[in-house]
């Protein structure tokens, strides 16, 4: 165990409606989708089609550049629809569930006993590969690379995020099976725990990993921030990363040979009405969680956190890599000035800075809008990013050397060390309003084809 | 509030129509009245409260204590100056100095917004895009750094000048290298210095009296300084300055010069708001001061002459140092942008600040001059504090 590395830089954005600790089911639901958009810069090709019937475990497509890499059904049932988008391009797989699911059989299988390669095809196999994904670039991991860690945090510090704590409470077996599982792929696996507070006994107890400690405000828990602070990735490296969550369900097809892509989430937010923990299949529709759970008035369903997750429908579903469904109300009214604009004294409007007077009540929790809350302007403030970015990077000049596309400079800047994600509190505070983690996911993807 | 938005949107001119191009003006009132109902896509659902125009709006009332002082000091100095009479009270006729002088500043303040604007929104026509706060600021800060005599036309010279060639041309607000308001103020100085230096201009209506009674002279404690330097001082020591020209009298602001730059106490007013709101940077604030007040104390130590002998904190307090200091040095646009380079930055445009004062009498004021200088070298700085964390990382690669 080493010592607490302690992250002074940083923001913890405090909002209504979190989670309460109460888990509780959801009806039955029978329309799962898998999205191949989750999934960046993924090129699918389909191995179902539609009226198939399949387990949860049955390959639904792979990916075309690298073939090994199955996304697989995560309930058994039919497909009935592939919706595709332009030029025929993949966006989603629907799969209406059978009541009973049934699971391929890949074989219960004891990590510790298997070599590198073993573990590797049993997880390609049984569909849990895509939940590695590498840094740098943030995407899914290569399984010809040779990583030098592999990185798992052991909570999530963004808005309202779920307790991991209490999520992963009493899955020891199944969390164990997959850090044993990962530590065969790497030198070493790197368990990043909360340091402000005792961690839960399945990360407590957890070997074959090293531990370490982190506290500070957000993004502490951010695995890009952790990466950086205990071994930061250079130019040729790699690096990989499992959300703890996942590594679960990776232990889990080892224990029982199952792909059992279930996990909790929490519903949280200000528009709901009492925030709490599901336990949920991937791709489940939210259009059961949401009914009668919501308040009155236009509402934006994230799937995923308020800083980096994804806009969805009423009838959207859960995201491949998401552990939570915020619901926060939306914002499209304009704000006249003298009361709701920029010269409003501000005693509800959250800001880093002390322009408004919100700061007299540093504990408020707010309830947040979508609105931009300005105009799209260059950048004119600097500073602002610094404050909330823990790495030794600048971020506005990365920022900049990606938007002239300048790559020998984002390389020499640290673009390999960062991911959207790392982002997202920059682009919070961001004065111009500048769509920062867009403009990064862009700078990785020039990165990606220009020198990978 | 519902009437308003309805009106603005009923003139909203069509993006077809013969009126297209006036669009950005209508999205400029608009966007001035109402924060556009625009809504996050992707990436960070919510964002901070604070806009541009916010920041804006508190660096204005950040000048506001300065403009106020102002005209009334621009009141006092004109009673001294058709008076005659150097040690006229102060807090005196105060009813009459503040007419006086808000006859004389407010007329700077509405065609310095009026012309720049009337620029902004020209640019704005021209190229489509959306009035960008920028000139709030600026318009406010270019009255305050010019002596209240300065004829109207001048400054709405100077002003266009500023905006077009400093900040226009460049690509607008956030892309300009050098500050926009010591532009302007650098346009008047060098196209017209019989109104901006010398011993005339300082005091409003100095140059209309006929007969300033023997020894009576306008210029500024400054001005006066510079003498020493040179072999006709006109005072034989710098005690004797002190004793004209006091370091409670400079603070308080009770000395002629730029119509927003004398009061030391008002500027930090508002050094005070932009700090604690955490829209100036601090960092360059302090080493400004830091920088001067080094310089200050090592001219002390090798003191030739009576300028040199000047004490280091009367230096900072005398003329637009603070004021250069707190609004002009801190415009994060033209400043050094990062951390190590802000406390570079500012400390060598306060040390510059006062070499040129000091070493050099053809220029009373040095703060002008150094801020600009600053600003074209801020890129330089930043270039080599971003090296050094470059070359962290290559060795970080070459170790491992």
């Amino acid at each position: 165990m080493s010592k607490t590395i302690i992250i002074r830089k940083g923001l913890d954005i405090k909002l209504l409606g979190e989670a309460e600790k109460v888990k509780s089911g959801v009806d039955f639901a029978s329309d799962f989708v898998i999205k191949a958009t989750d999934f960046h810069g993924l090129t699918p090709k389909l191995v179902v089609k539609i009226g198939d019937k399949v387990k949860a475990g049955t390959v639904l497509f792979f990916d075309k550049n690298r073939e090994s890499i199955k996304f697989t059904s995560p309930v058994s049932g039919e497909i009935t629809d592939i919706v595709r988008g332009e030029k025929r391009k993949i966006l989603q797989l629907n799969i209406r569930a059978t009541t009973e699911t049934q699971y391929e059989d890949f074989g219960v299988k004891d990590a510790g006993k298997l070599n590198a390669d073993e573990v590797k095809n049993h997880m390609l196999t049984g569909g849990v590969w895509p939940f590695v994904k590498m840094r740098p670039i943030d995407v899914i991991a290569n399984p010809s690379d040779k990583p030098k860690a592999i990185f798992i945090s052991a909570f999530d510090s963004s808005p309202l995020a779920p307790d991991y704590d209490y999520v992963l409470h009493g899955e020891n077996a199944a969390f164990q099976a997959g850090i044993t599982a990962l530590s065969k792929l790497a030198p070493k696996v790197h368990l990043t725990v909360n340091g402000a507070g005792a961690p839960d006994a399945v990360f407590a107890n957890a070997k074959d990993c090293q531990i370490n400690k982190i506290t500070g405000k957000h993004p502490a828990g951010n695995v890009g921030t952790q990466i950086h602070h205990i071994d930061p990735i250079n130019k040729g490296e790699f690096v990989w990363t499992v959300n703890a969550q996942d590594v679960v369900i990776i232990g889990r097809l080892f224990l029982t040979g199952k792909f059992d892509a279930s996990r909790v989430i929490a519903l949280a937010g200000s528009e709901v009405k009492a925030p709490k923990y599901y336990k949920v299949t991937l791709g489940t529709p939210v259009k059961k969680l949401l009914a009668d759970a919501l308040k009155d008035g236009q509402n934006r369903i994230i799937s995923g956190n308020v800083l980096t997750g994804d806009q969805i429908s009423a009838d959207g579903h859960l995201g491949f890599y998401h552990n939570q469904i915020t619901v926060i109300p939306e914002g499209a009214e304009p704000k006249f000035l003298m009361t709701k604009g920029w010269m409003e004294p501000g005693f509800g409007k959250f800001s880093t800075n002390r322009s408004y007077f919100s700061w007299l009540m540093p504990g408020k929790k707010y309830r947040m809008d979508t609105n931009l809350n300005g105009e799209i302007r260059n950048f004119v403030v600097t500073g602002e990013m610094e404050k909330v970015f823990p790495f030794d990077i600048y971020p506005m000049q990365l920022i900049k050397s990606v938007m002239y596309k300048d790559l020998d400079l984002m390389e020499k800047l640290g673009i390999y060390e960062v991911a959207p994600e790392d982002f997202a509190l920059c682009e919070f505070v961001c004065t111009s309003k500048i769509d920062i983690q867009d403009v990064i996911r862009k700078g990785l993807d020039e990165v990606y084809t220009e020198c990978m | 509030m519902k009437a308003i938005e309805k009106m603005m949107r009923k003139m909203e001119p069509d993006h077809h129509g013969k009126w297209a191009k006036f669009h950005p003006v209508w999205d400029g009132f608009f966007t001035f009245l109402f924060t556009p109902g625009e809504t996050t896509k992707k990436g960070s659902h919510i964002r901070d409260g604070i806009d541009l125009k916010r920041t804006m709006f508190v660096v204005v009332m950040a000048l506001i204590p300065c403009l106020l002082f102002g005209i009334y000091n621009t009141g006092h100095w004109h009673y001294v100056a058709v008076s005659g009479n150097f040690d006229l009270p102060y807090w005196d006729q105060i009813g009459d100095k503040i007419i006086y002088g808000a006859l004389q500043v407010l007329p700077l303040v509405i065609v310095s917004y009026g012309v720049g604007l009337g620029v902004e929104f020209a640019f704005a026509i021209k190229n489509g895009h959306p009035i960008q706060e920028g000139f709030l600021v600026t318009g406010m800060l270019i009255p305050l750094i010019v002596p209240a005599d300065v004829p109207l036309w001048m400054v709405a010279f100077a002003t266009v000048f500023a905006v077009v060639l400093a900040k226009e041309v460049f690509g607008g607000t956030g892309m300009n290298v050098v500050n926009v308001a010591l532009t302007a103020r650098a346009f008047l100085f060098f196209s017209y210095p019989t109104m901006m230096s010398g011993d005339k201009v300082w005091m409003s209506g100095l140059s209309d009296v006929a007969n300033s009674p023997e020894g009576f002279t306008g210029a500024t404690p400054l001005g006066e300084l510079a003498t020493m330097a040179t072999n006709e001082p006109i005072y034989s020591s710098i005690d004797a300055f002190s004793a004209k020209w006091s370091v409670w009298n400079s603070m308080m602001g009770y000395i002629p010069g730029s119509v927003g730059e004398t009061s030391f106490i008002m500027i930090m007013l508002g050094a005070a708001l932009l700090l604690y709101t955490g829209i100036a940077s601090w960092k360059i604030i302090f080493s400004f001061f830091a920088g001067g007040l080094a310089i200050g104390y090592l001219l002390n130590a090798t003191a030739v002459n009576g300028y040199m002998e000047l004490d280091p904190v009367h230096h900072i307090m005398l003329g637009g140092f603070a004021f250069g200091a707190v609004f002009m040095a801190t415009d994060p646009v033209t400043a050094a942008q990062t951390s190590t380079g802000k406390y570079i930055y500012g400390f060598l445009a306060g040390a510059m600040a006062i070499v040129i004062r000091v070493l050099n009498p053809a220029f009373p004021e040095g703060v002008m001059m150094a801020i600009l200088l600053m600003n074209v070298l801020a890129p330089l700085i930043d270039h080599y504090v971003i090296q050094s964390n470059i070359k962290r990382r290559m060795k970080r690669l070459k170790t491992a």
